[in-house]
């Protein structure tokens, strides 16, 4: 499979603290490198604050890195202009997490459907009719074109978000956290729905997500990233089948069992203490204040990601 | 909700709306049901707000005197008793009721009442003139401010601080004299200039000169009107960037522009009208003071030129001519106000909500 997305070495440092003072930077996202194919999902993990978003704006380019590169059908985005960068916009685009701040309170929910047709100058034939497809497409009927977007519960929005991002028949799409706003049992309807719209338009997805569960679902390969990096990225089944690094095993032993019999049969992997401030991260591995196998190499030399099985690659020194 | 005596108006006017747009797009009706369906909620909510009421007659009263106030006028302007009837002794300083003058007569035996319903149109006039250059020239420089952020925020925030430090009325005062002569010049050289300012103002042509002070104070409310706006909107700006639909429209690929004016804009347009509204009183009574200060032009209508020339006549007791022009003034400010004040609450739905219920 040809790689749709090439991300190189990203960095994205944001400063902090007044002008007068020694500027400092938080390091979001610090030296990321990773794969999307064509078709697939990518699961991105990761607790709050660990650069997952920014990771996900920075290739949409919402933000300009501080360093390294996003080849996107082989064509850096960050040198992209005019022309190339708006054929860029039409084919990668986003669905954010909060559906109540990310639709215009004083847009119909036809012209938020066709914002993106009138900005890219598209010919649908009759508007109308291609909104209405579009709203059949993510369950939503014609009785609700010329309604605004307060009328809506949650769910619904999150299906105008979706249609919206589809109107402009998109190669890739970041779903930032599509479901964390949502009551549970409308987040299964959301993602049914975004799964098979990726079967039938052949999309390409970044999942971003902190809850695991649904990330399993939905994704063929998971990254896991820790404060700014990522530790881990491999086959789905494989992360969560047999994990490799010591904060994936964690986060995997942590994942709630229905069954209280199998749960108290687990065995619990804990980590202390809270994620390091991003400003000053610890030297050598980022996660070795909360390692319980932490050795004295892991307090200076930062590991590199390393290929520990076939498409399984993981950054810490108990595998090299 | 209870029924109001007003609510059948309303909703009749909302259907008469809906019945003429559907005959321009019959569409229009399916397409605008919820904004329609608002705007009845708007009017029942100012329905039950007297003081909204009163504000919205007075407002309306002032723009009707101020388009119509030459025409209903029993003389003009400038027209004299003394000078139509000989009867000095009579028409000096006459008090209301005296002989046909309703209102009085100044020193000259020009009739009160007719001053004032001219005078309205030029306070019309200068409100229609000031208000839309000064707010788009704060409402452009607001959104630039506050949506590029940086360099750009610094830049047109530190002129309006310049602005806004310097006391506008003196800024205002000292403009005015300055630029008197220069426009009184351009009026006398150009006859299309001095045809439609008489025209606009309800003047004679042989008048068009005495305006220039009156023009002059325009341009200076101009210069010394945007920098509220602009601290306004940059602040409303800075408030709506933070929605995650302005980084929606930018994954679009939607320019700055549009984006500006396309979302921010519609979306901060509620505050600003309010805004606006409470801020033509404020015009009123700037350009009236202004006016005052700078002596008035005696043959000119003015209404704070009127309160001017006539407090020189106190003394004879001539309190009919600080009173009306000052009662004016006051109605008209008033008005406006009251009016901004309610459609404050009726704007945003969690007061009006309990307007509604009341």
């Amino acid at each position: 499979m040809p790689a749709l997305i090439q991300v190189e070495n990203l960095k994205k440092y944001f400063p902090v603290g007044g002008k007068l003072l020694v500027k400092q930077w938080v390091k979001a996202v610090d030296g990321v490198s990773f794969e999307i194919y064509e078709g697939e999902t990518l699961g991105l993990v990761g607790e709050s604050g660990c650069g997952k978003s920014t990771t996900a704006r920075l290739l949409l380019r919402l933000e300009e890195p501080t360093d390294g590169k996003v080849l996107f059908e082989g064509k850096n985005i960050y040198k992209l202009r005019g022309r190339e960068l708006k054929e860029f916009r039409r084919k990668a685009n986003i669905v954010f997490q909060d559906p109540y701040t990310s639709l215009d309170p004083r847009m119909t929910v036809f012209d938020i459907i066709m914002e993106p047709i009138r900005v890219h100058k598209i010919d649908v034939g009759d508007p109308e009719q291609y909104v209405l497809k579009l709203l059949y497409e993510v369950g939503l009927n014609e009785s609700h074109m010329y309604r605004y977007p307060h009328e809506f519960s949650g769910g619904q929005r999150q299906r105008i978000a979706i249609a919206r991002v589809l109107a402009l028949r998109p190669k890739f799409i970041v779903l930032d956290e599509p479901t964390s706003a949502l009551d549970v049992s409308v987040q299964a309807q959301i993602l049914n729905l975004l799964k098979d719209l990726q079967k039938k338009y052949n999309l390409t997805y970044l999942f971003i997500s902190h809850n695991l569960a649904v990330v399993r679902y939905m994704s063929h390969r998971i990254a896991v990233m820790y404060l700014g990096k990522i530790v881990e990225i491999g086959d789905a089944e494989e992360i969560f089948e047999s994990p490799l690094h010591p904060y994936t095993r964690a986060l995997i032993s942590l994942i709630p069992v229905p069954d209280p019999f199998q749960a108290r049969k687990r065995k619990k992997l804990m980590i202390q203490g809270e994620p390091p401030n991003p400003i000053n991260p610890p030297p050598g591995c980022r996660f070795h204040p909360r390692c319980p196998f932490a050795k004295d190499r892991c307090k200076k030399e930062e590991p590199k990601l390393i290929e520990y099985s076939k498409g399984h690659y993981v950054a810490c020194w108990l595998y090299s | 909700m209870p029924g109001h005596p007003l609510d059948r108006l309303s909703d009749a006017f909302i259907s008469l709306i809906a019945r003429v747009m559907t005959r321009v797009n019959p569409k229009w009706l399916e397409r605008n049901r919820y904004k329609l369906e608002e705007w009845r909620l708007m009017l029942y909510a100012l329905n039950r707000s007297p003081t909204g009421i009163a504000g919205l007659i007075l407002a309306m009263g002032f723009v009707f005197i101020g388009i119509f106030g030459p025409y209903i006028a029993p003389h003009s302007y400038d027209f004299s008793y003394i000078a139509a009837t000989g009867k000095y002794k009579l028409y000096w300083l006459a008090p209301p009721g005296t002989g046909g003058a309703i209102l009085g007569t100044d020193d000259l035996g020009r009739d009160l009442l007719s001053q004032l319903l001219y005078g309205a149109r030029i306070s019309l006039v200068v409100v229609a003139l000031v208000l839309p250059v000064g707010i788009s020239i704060g409402v452009i420089l607001g959104l630039l401010a506050g949506y590029y952020g940086g360099a750009v925020d610094e830049a047109i925030m530190r002129v309006t601080d310049i602005f806004l430090a310097f006391p506008g009325l003196i800024l205002a005062l000292a403009l005015t004299s300055a630029l008197t002569m220069r426009i009184a010049y351009a009026i006398a050289n150009n006859p299309w200039l001095t045809s439609f300012v008489s025209a606009v103002f309800a003047l004679k042509p042989s008048d068009a000169l005495n305006i220039a002070p009156t023009l002059a104070i325009i341009v200076a409310l101009w210069l010394v009107w945007w920098p509220g706006y602009a601290r306004l909107v940059r602040g409303m700006t800075l408030q709506q960037k933070g929605n995650v639909f302005v980084m929606a429209a930018q994954a679009l690929g939607m320019s700055s522009r549009e984006i500006m004016f396309k979302h921010i804009l519609p979306n901060i347009l509620g505050p600003l009208l309010v805004f606006m509204t409470l801020d033509v009183g404020n015009v009123i009574l700037v350009e009236a003071g202004l006016s005052f200060l700078m002596g008035g032009q005696i043959k000119i209508p003015e209404w704070g030129a009127i309160v001017q020339h006539g407090s020189q006549y106190l003394v004879n007791g001539a309190w009919w001519l600080l009173i009306f022009p000052g009662l004016a003034i006051l109605l008209a400010v008033l008005g406006w106000n009251l009016f901004g004040d309610a459609l404050r609450d009726i704007l945003d739905p969690r007061t009006r909500r309990s307007i509604e219920f009341r």
